[in-house]
C-alpha cells in the first residue's frame, strides 16, 4: 500500500430507518495526515455517518474500508482495534468509575491487555503511567480520583477526548468536541486537535458547527445534507460555493 | 504479601474487617469451637455458599449479568461428584474425575449459553437462563437411571472422609480428628482458595473490563473490548466456580438430589445473599452467605424461645411462633434492602467514609 492510499474510505454508504434514508450513498476517501471537517445542518446525518463508520450502526448498503480492508460487517470493537477511534457527541463515559480508571481502561484496550484474568491490574505500571500522561495532557490530573459522572460538563468533554487519545488510533473521529463547553475551556481541546494534526500520520475527522474552528483547522470540508454528500473541497472553495452558502450553511457563515 | 493474597482489595472499613476476621476464624476453627454435628454442618454450608455466592457476584455485581442458571452449574458440580462416586466407586480417582468432568461440562455449557444469548438484552438473557435451568432440573429428575431422579443419589466417599475414619487415637483440643473433620477442612480450604481466585479475577485487567461493561457496555465496545467475549468468559469462570462449590457440597453431604443443588429456592437464596451482602464487593458474599445461613438455621430456634417467652401476650406469641420464621426472614430482607441499598459491605464502607 503506498503512502497516498486512503486510510479510511466509504463506498456508497447508506442507512435507512424505515422509509427515512439517514445517510444516502456517501462515497468518500480520507488520506493519512488529513483533517477533514464534516458540516451540515442539524439532522443532516453527520453523527449517523460517524456511527456507520465506527460500527455503532449497521449499514443498509455500501462499504466501510479501513486501510483497504472491508470492515462493514465487523463489530465496533473490532474496528477500534483496526485503528478507528471515536469520541462521542453526547458524553459517553463510565460514570461510576474514577477519571483515572476511565482513561486507564482505554489505555489497557489499546495495549490489548484486557484478557488477563490472574494478574493484578496494578502490576501493569506502564498502563498506569500512560494514563497519567494523558490526564496531564488534557489538564485533568488534579481530578484523577473524581467520579467521572460527577464532573462538570466541560471536564467530561475533556475526558471524552482523553479516552480517544488513549486509544492512539490512526483515524480520530471527533463529534462536536467543544459542544457545550465554556469559552475558556474550548482552547484546551482545540490545542489538542491542532497538536494531533501536526503528526502527519494521523487522520482526523471532525464534525463541528463552529465555522471559525473549521476554517482554522480543516484543509478539507465535506457537506452533508439530508444524508447525501453535496459538497467536498478546500474550505475556501466550499464556503464560497453559492449553493452551499445559501442552502446548507445558512446563518452560520455570517456569524463566523 | 497479604496484599497480593487479597489482590490489593482490602475490606477498607474497620468494622467490616472485624466481621470478616471473626467469620474467617470461626470457620477455620469450627471443628474445635463447637461440638455436635449441627454447628459443623452449618459451618460447612457457609463455606460452600460463600464460594457459590461469590461466583454469582462475579456475574451479577461485577459484570451486570442477571442469570437464573447459577444453581444449574452448582448442580452440575454436585451431580458430577455424586455420579462418579456412586457409579465408579468411593475413591479419590472418582472425586477427581467427577470434579474435572463437572467443571468442564459447566464451563462449556456456560460458554454456549453465553455466546448464543449474551448479545440479547439483559431481560431476555435472564429468561433464557431460567428456561435452560428449568429444563436441566426436569432432565435431572427424569433421567433417574443416572441421577436417581427425585430421590437423588446417596453414595460413599473415599475412606479417610468417612465419619468412622480416625487420623489418630488421641484428640486435638478435645476433638477427635475423624473423617468429618478432614472433609470439613477440604471444604474450607477449597472454598477459601476459590474465593481468593475470584477476588484476583475481579482485580485483574479482565475484572476491570467487566466493571466497565457493567457501567457502559456501549462504550466498552467502542474502546475495542468485544463485550460478548468478555461476558462469556466471565460466565464461564463463574460457572466453573459454582461447579466447584457443588462438588464440595456433594462431598460434605454424601448425598446429592434436586433439593440440595438444583431447586429454584436455592437460586433465590443466592440472589438474596449477594444483594444483602453487597453487590460487586466479593466480601459481600462472605457476609451475605454467613448471615442468611445462620438465620435459616437458627432463626427458627430463636423464635421458638421468643414465642415461649411471649406466650402470655395473645398477638405477639402468634407473630413470634417458630412457624413464622420465614415471615421474619422476609421482613429482614426488605429492611436490609431498604436501608442498605449497597448491601452491608457498602453500608459499612460508607460509614467509615472510604470507598
Amino acid at each position: 500500500m503506498n503512502a497516498a492510499a486512503p486510510v479510511l474510505e466509504t463506498r456508497g454508504l447508506t442507512i435507512r430507518f424505515g422509509g427515512h434514508v439517514a445517510v444516502n450513498d456517501v462515497s468518500c476517501a480520507f488520506l493519512p495526515g488529513s483533517l477533514t471537517a464534516i458540516v451540515g445542518p442539524n439532522g443532516a446525518g453527520k453523527t449517523t455517518y460517524f456511527n456507520l463508520i465506527s460500527g455503532q450502526l449497521p449499514a443498509t448498503a455500501g462499504q466501510v474500508l479501513v486501510k483497504g480492508e472491508d470492515v462493514t460487517r465487523l463489530p465496533a470493537s473490532a474496528r477500534t482495534r483496526r485503528g478507528l477511534g471515536r469520541a462521542f457527541q453526547l458524553t459517553n463515559l463510565f460514570p461510576n468509575l474514577t477519571v483515572f480508571e476511565n482513561v486507564r481502561l482505554a489505555v489497557q484496550a489499546r495495549a490489548g491487555a484486557g484478557l488477563n484474568l490472574l494478574t493484578l491490574w496494578t502490576d501493569r505500571l506502564d498502563l498506569v503511567h500512560a494514563a497519567e500522561t494523558i490526564l496531564d495532557r488534557v489538564r485533568l490530573n488534579d481530578k484523577r480520583n473524581a467520579i467521572a459522572g460527577a464532573l462538570p460538563h466541560g471536564d467530561q468533554r475533556k475526558l471524552e477526548v482523553a479516552l480517544l487519545i488513549a486509544l492512539e488510533p490512526d483515524v480520530f473521529m471527533f463529534d462536536e468536541p467543544t459542544a457545550g463547553m465554556s469559552v475558556d475551556e474550548v482552547p484546551t481541546v482545540l490545542e489538542i486537535i491542532a497538536e494531533l494534526k501536526r503528526d502527519a500520520s494521523k487522520t482526523i475527522l471532525l464534525v463541528e458547527h463552529k465555522m471559525d474552528v473549521v476554517r482554522s483547522l480543516a484543509e478539507r470540508i465535506i457537506v452533508l445534507h439530508n444524508g447525501a454528500l453535496v459538497a467536498d473541497g478546500p474550505p475556501a472553495e466550499v464556503m464560497a460555493s453559492a449553493i452551499v452558502r445559501e442552502a446548507y450553511l445558512g446563518q452560520e457563515l455570517d456569524d463566523a | 504479601m497479604l496484599g497480593r493474597i487479597l489482590s490489593g482489595d482490602f475490606p477498607r472499613a474497620w468494622p467490616l474487617m472485624v466481621v470478616l476476621l471473626i467469620i474467617l476464624l470461626t470457620l477455620a476453627l469450627a471443628p474445635f469451637l463447637f461440638s455436635g454435628a449441627q454447628p459443623l454442618n452449618v459451618a460447612a454450608k457457609i463455606c460452600v455458599f460463600i464460594l457459590l455466592v461469590a461466583s454469582y457476584d462475579l456475574l451479577l455485581g461485577y459484570t451486570g449479568i442477571v442469570s437464573f442458571a447459577h444453581t444449574m452449574f452448582f448442580g452440575i458440580g454436585g451431580y458430577g461428584a455424586a455420579i462418579a462416586l456412586a457409579r465408579i466407586g468411593p475413591d479419590w480417582g472418582s472425586v477427581a474425575i467427577g470434579t474435572l468432568a463437572a467443571m468442564i461440562v459447566a464451563g462449556v455449557l456456560a460458554l454456549v449459553i453465553g455466546l448464543f444469548s449474551l448479545r440479547v438484552r439483559a431481560i431476555f438473557f435472564a429468561m433464557i437462563t431460567l428456561a435452560v435451568a428449568t429444563a436441566f432440573a426436569v432432565l435431572a429428575s427424569q433421567l433417574s437411571g443416572i441421577t436417581g431422579g427425585e430421590d437423588g443419589l446417596s453414595y460413599r466417599v473415599p475412606e479417610i472422609l468417612r465419619p468412622s475414619f480416625r487420623l489418630s487415637e488421641g484428640t486435638v483440643l478435645g476433638t477427635a480428628i475423624n473423617g468429618r473433620v478432614i472433609t470439613y477442612y477440604i471444604v474450607f480450604f477449597a472454598a477459601l482458595a476459590g474465593f481468593l481466585v475470584l477476588l484476583r479475577i475481579v482485580n485483574s485487567p479482565f475484572g476491570r473490563v467487566l466493571q466497565a461493561i457493567r457501567e457502559n457496555d456501549f462504550r466498552a465496545e467502542a474502546l475495542g473490548y468485544p463485550v460478548v467475549v468478555y461476558r462469556s468468559i466471565a460466565s464461564v469462570a463463574s460457572a466453573v466456580m459454582a461447579a466447584l462449590a457443588g462438588v464440595l457440597l456433594a462431598l460434605w453431604l454424601r448425598y446429592t438430589g434436586p433439593d440440595t443443588t438444583l431447586s429454584f429456592a436455592i437460586m433465590i437464596d443466592v440472589l438474596l445473599m449477594v444483594v444483602i451482602g453487597g453487590m460487586g464487593t466479593m466480601y459481600g458474599a462472605v457476609i451475605g452467605a454467613s448471615l442468611m445461613i445462620l438465620a435459616e438455621n437458627y432463626l427458627q430456634a430463636l423464635m421458638k424461645g421468643l414465642g415461649e417467652a411471649a406466650s402470655g401476650v395473645p398477638f405477639a406469641s402468634a407473630l413470634l411462633s417458630a412457624d413464622r420464621w420465614l415471615l421474619w426472614l422476609g421482613i429482614l430482607f426488605i429492611l436490609s434492602v431498604y436501608f442498605f441499598p449497597a448491601g452491608i459491605v457498602g453500608k459499612l464502607r460508607a460509614l467509615t467514609g472510604k470507598r
